[in-house]
């Protein structure tokens, strides 16, 4: 579980989040949505610990990650998992050493036991037969996939995912979403994804946040969304005419 | 103001890349790895140039020489001094800047800009230490060698002249180059080159380690890397010729 409680951020004396609190449950995909600009990939890199926040929380379990040193925060980053909107593979490693990275450097296996989990982790997400590969010669599905199994190569606890199916075509952004959705559940991991897109918010979101101006807005289940009376949410969720027809009735 | 901030920020970096590594064997490893990048790559270039840099310098001083007084040694002994003492440390050091500290800020700002940086230090990583220090130790161990490759060279490229270009007889050259040699020169040109090195691969990795936007940052990144570098490695000369010579 991880939760952040009363979270402020500014930059430039502009409030980027302001008194942001919630609570991500385990085995389940947490979704942070919001217009582009609204915080949450803020929020996300808080809760990664790659921007610090002005004030406020951040738990991961027992531990107050937002007050640890950084070699206790160290100990957590291990169980963590960061799927970046770009991937984020390392351009000079193949496909295979970007999966082996984070076994060589946290682990004392034999070389044997890291081939082994870096070929698991790769046919867990389907791209098996492409280790030899560099990051150039991929899709951006296939980037994405390699991006997963190098975040559960470590078999993380918590997974936080940026934008997972951006500059995807909606049929392989599902097919990620549904990707991380499996693994939440398989691994029993604590999932926040932050997202834009509303097919991964109906396809795979069990819990969700709205952000609104660095606000938290609204929460509640992918269900809950389609009825809501949140003129904010309305507007962000229906905000095509056609969808907002759909929402009429 | 801003200057003060970069050289604070500059040194705070310099001070998390010399932090404890992650794995003294993945060092070796990427330290292995930018020898080949940094110094083995560089090769050519500092061949190239050395040769004929060696061959215009013996024809430019016999040229400016022609004197009965003086013997025509004395154009080998100009040569090899000339190499010594400054080429083969820092102009080579210069285009080194050039060739070298470009890629190594456009490499770091590109890692930037993609998220790579942070890929790494949300894993938990040191990325300043995983990056920037194998590039700083695979110079400073590999530069001297390419100093020394560019006196050789150079030297050997002044003798081209002499037999192909029948500037002077190359008994002559040959004798001048050994004359009055101080062996201590060849300290001097190392001393500076282990400077320049840690120079150009410091000032550009934090040029590039701060890239903030996208491609056009890069760029400028890049060029900002080798226009400082060049900067601070003639400021450095200077300082080490007076401290080194005096």
């Amino acid at each position: 579980m991880i939760e952040v409680k009363h979270l402020y951020k500014s930059f430039e004396g502009e409030f980027v989040l302001n008194d942001v609190s919630a609570r991500f449950e385990q085995g389940k995909c947490n979704l942070i949505i919001g217009r582009s600009g609204s915080g949450k990939t803020v929020l996300l890199k808080s809760i990664a610990g790659l921007i610090e926040v002005d004030e406020g929380e951040i738990w991961y379990d027992q531990q107050k990650f937002s007050h640890l040193d950084s070699r206790s925060r160290r100990k957590i980053r291990e169980e963590m998992g960061v799927l970046f909107q770009g991937a984020a593979l390392f351009d000079s490693l193949t496909v295979e050493e970007n999966v082996l990275f984070p076994l060589d450097m946290f682990t004392r296996q034999t070389r044997a036991e890291k081939l082994d989990r870096a070929n698991f982790c790769l046919e867990r997400v389907r791209v098996s037969g492409s280790n030899g590969l560099y990051p150039a010669e991929l899709s951006g599905g296939m980037k994405k996939r390699v991006a997963i199994a190098r975040a559960i190569a470590l078999n993380p606890r918590y997974l936080l995912c940026d934008e997972p199916n951006s500059g995807l075509d909606p049929e392989t952004g599902i097919v990620i979403d549904t990707l991380i959705k499996e693994l939440t559940e398989e691994f029993q991991m604590t999932t926040i994804v932050n997202s834009h897109d509303m097919n991964s918010v109906l396809e795979i979101g069990d819990k969700v946040i709205f952000i609104y101006k660095g606000c938290l807005c609204w929460e509640g289940s992918r269900e809950e969304i389609l009825q809501t009376d949140n003129e904010a949410l309305n507007n962000f969720v229906f905000a095509t005419n056609m969808a907002k027809q759909i929402k009429r009735p | 103001m801003r200057l003060l901030s970069n050289i604070g920020t500059y040194f705070l970096l310099m001070g998390k890349t010399f932090s404890r590594p992650e794995r003294h064997s993945i060092l070796y490893r990427q330290t292995m790895r930018e020898i080949e990048k940094v110094g083995i790559n560089s090769f050519p270039i500092v061949v190239v140039i050395s040769l004929f840099v060696g061959a215009v310098i013996t024809i430019q001083t016999n040229f400016n020489i022609e004197n009965p007084l003086l013997p025509k040694y004395l154009v080998g002994v100009t040569v090899r001094d000339s190499l010594l003492l400054e080429f083969s440390s820092t102009m080579v050091a210069l285009i080194l800047a050039g060739k070298v500290g470009s890629s190594i800020a456009s490499e770091l700002g590109m890692m930037r800009i993609t998220e790579q940086i942070d890929a790494l230090e949300v894993m938990g990583i040191n990325s300043a230490s995983y990056l920037i220090l194998p590039r700083i130790i695979a110079a400073v161990l590999f530069f001297p060698i390419l100093c020394l490759l560019s006196i050789m060279v150079g030297l050997f490229g002044g003798y081209l002249a002499c037999v192909l270009g029948g500037v002077m007889p190359p008994t002559d050259y040959i004798y001048g180059i050994q004359y009055a040699f101080y062996p201590y020169y060849i300290s001097y040109a190392l001393t500076k080159t282990v400077f320049y090195a840690i120079i150009i691969t410091s000032v550009s990795s934090y040029f590039g380690y701060h890239v903030k936007g996208g491609a056009v940052e890069v760029g400028r990144a890049s060029t900002r890397a080798v226009v400082q570098s060049s900067i601070l490695i003639l400021l450095a000369n200077l300082i080490l010729t007076r401290t080194i010579l005096s």
